[in-house]
């Protein structure tokens, strides 16, 4: 079972290895990352949300849905941090505990 | 924390130090649009206000944030988030589409007053969540016999 694992993760590797050189190089203008939305993004965002920092304008309000998700995301994990370690808070809760 | 660090000399630079942090945060979040930063960088700036608060005073202390207020806080945050995503829905626009809200501005204007809204909200959640993270860690188990108000 344990060469199975090292097999599999060798062969992963090799694949990764000789499928990595078709990869387009970072910053390739020709690539399909930087030939679909980006250019929109890059000469739009200034004039359509008032942001110099397109970073900004794609976050919060290209892809606000996504940002909100993240948010919640955060919050529901600070729930879940009070939940598991057991902080008390407010009366309330202390009031009702066994 | 139930034993903070306490000392004249961390009294004082905490005391120096707290209002820069905090004019700080408010220039990432506000800036955010032109500069890099935003709503998550503004709000663990500000959390790190109340920790620092937290390891020199205690929790205890008058001034700071209380645990309660932090979830407060990262509720509200939400609640703003998502409440102005709603209230483009309101006037018949998406929702989250901040271009509909009616501000005597510019269109472009308009989107980046919605944007900095959602930014606050966000900076609010992660500030709450961040002090509650922090009181859970520091807290340990609880405690059965004493009160711990």
């Amino acid at each position: 079972m344990r060469q199975l694992a090292w097999l599999t993760c060798l062969l992963a590797l090799l694949i990764l290895f000789y499928v990595g050189d078709d990869l387009p190089a970072v910053g390739d203008p020709t690539s399909p990352a930087s030939t679909h939305v980006s250019p929109y993004y890059i000469e739009h965002s200034h004039h359509e949300t008032g942001a110099v920092n397109f970073v900004t304008a794609v976050l919060a309000d290209y892809r606000g849905y996504d940002t909100l998700g993240e948010t919640t995301v955060i919050f529901t994990a600070g729930l879940a941090c009070l939940l598991i370690l057991g902080v008390q808070i407010g009366r309330s809760i202390s009031g009702g505990r066994e | 924390m139930k034993t903070p660090f306490g000392s004249e000399v961390l009294d004082a630079a905490c005391r120096l130090l707290v209002p820069f942090i905090m004019l700080f945060a408010i220039y990432v979040l506000v800036h955010g649009h032109d500069s890099p930063g935003g709503g998550f960088q503004a709000g663990t700036i500000l959390a790190a206000v109340v920790i620092l608060i937290r390891m020199v005073h205690g929790e205890e202390a008058s001034w700071g944030l209380h645990r309660t207020a932090a979830l407060g806080l990262a509720c509200g945050g939400l609640v703003i988030y998502a409440g102005i995503g709603f209230l483009a829905l309101l006037f018949n626009g998406n929702y989250l589409d901040y271009g509909v809200l009616p501000l005597p501005l510019e269109a472009a204007e308009v989107r980046a007053m919605g944007t900095l809204g959602i930014e606050t909200g966000v900076t609010m959640g992660v500030t709450g969540v961040m002090v509650l993270i922090f009181d859970a860690l520091t807290t340990g188990e609880p405690k059965e016999e004493e009160d711990v108000e």
